[in-house]
């Protein structure tokens, strides 16, 4: 092993000393334990002299098991669902009609950047056809004039996709579709089995 | 510090690293909210209330976006909605469900204003994405 010049012997002590100054003085940041587990208490949203503070569920908690994801709530929540993690409600009126459409989109016009294969049973899964039709997207296949800048700005995809569905960060999740190997045609697909 | 890690001396480069690294980790310890949870200010505070804090993920486990947004006729952009407390319990909006027979009702006022004081109307990202046309 390497001898360490003197120089050398008294950085590392100065670090050594740097390194549990800051762990003692950034202590205070977990005190009291208690509240250093707890998501709520200092998320800069709950207020933690609430009444009802202790009563409310926490995301951690109720994530617990569900399938991880990188970003935005860390759940896979389409997953979540299909496996069976969760059961949420479809409807609470009773002659609301549920409507599943197994049809995915090819959608190409995309610049540099791969198509975009649109899933609808993903989607109407949790949404209604209403939701996303007429407005923001015409049922026509390519008339809603959908543009990745305005997505960005949170219209089309974007306004979801960024503010409670994963966020536009994740680029491949959409654009999955390589130019130089798609050999079909844009618009409706033929219906894969599941 | 830069210095250390351009330094030759290979026996100092572990502490370097674990140095840097338990800066880093200090640095990034503060907790955010949760992502496309929406803080209604517009009329609680002026009306002597805590903000609500709506938190999408408690609602997306039990109840698909459709009830919310097709059923119950909320719209998707924050700030669209002019949910009052009055219509809250005329039976509109939350009071849709809030009423002892879906959901727990409307006497737990401080389970839903539960905000801290002074907090904007608006929807939280995670620390990627701040919401539609945040980034």
């Amino acid at each position: 092993m390497a001898t360490r010049s003197k120089k050398t012997q008294w950085v590392e002590k100065k670090l050594l000393l740097f390194v549990l100054l800051w762990m003692a003085g950034s202590a205070g940041c977990f005190v009291p334990a208690a509240n250093a587990k707890d998501v709520f208490a200092n998320d800069g949203l709950h207020d933690p002299q609430g009444p009802s503070f202790n009563e409310l569920q926490r995301p951690d908690a109720a994530f617990a098991g569900f399938p991880v994801d990188t970003v935005g709530n860390k759940v896979r929540w389409v997953q979540a669902l299909r496996d069976g993690m969760i059961t949420p409600r479809t409807n609470i009126v009773p002659d609301t009609k549920i409507k599943i459409l197994d049809m995915d989109l090819i959608l190409g016009n995309t610049g540099d950047n791969a198509y975009v294969r649109f899933p609808h049973r993903a989607h109407t899964e949790w949404l209604d056809c209403a939701n996303c039709h007429p407005d923001p997207f015409k049922e026509k296949f390519g008339t809603s004039g959908i543009k990745m800048g305005a997505i960005l700005e949170g219209k089309f995809c974007g306004k979801c996709h960024g503010a409670v569905a994963f966020p536009l960060t994740e680029c491949a999740r959409c654009h999955s579709v390589k130019p130089d190997t798609f050999r079909g045609k844009f618009g409706v697909q033929p219906v894969e089995k599941h | 510090m830069f210095n250390l890690l351009k330094s030759t001396n290979r026996t100092m480069t572990p502490l370097a690293l674990f140095v840097v690294a338990v800066i880093v980790l200090l640095s990034a310890s503060s907790v955010l909210a949760e992502y496309a949870d929406v803080v209604l200010n517009r009329h609680a505070e002026a009306e002597g209330v805590r903000p609500v804090i709506y938190p999408h993920w408690f609602h997306r486990i039990r109840f698909r976006c459709k009830v919310c947004h097709h059923e119950l006729g909320f719209q998707m952009k924050v700030g669209s909605n002019d949910i009052t407390m009055a219509a809250i319990l005329d039976g509109k909006f939350c009071g849709m469900c809030h009423n002892d027979e879906t959901a727990w009702g409307l006497e737990h006022c401080h389970r839903c204003h539960s905000g801290l004081p002074g907090l904007k109307t608006g929807i939280r990202g995670d620390n990627k994405a701040g919401g539609p046309g945040d980034y």
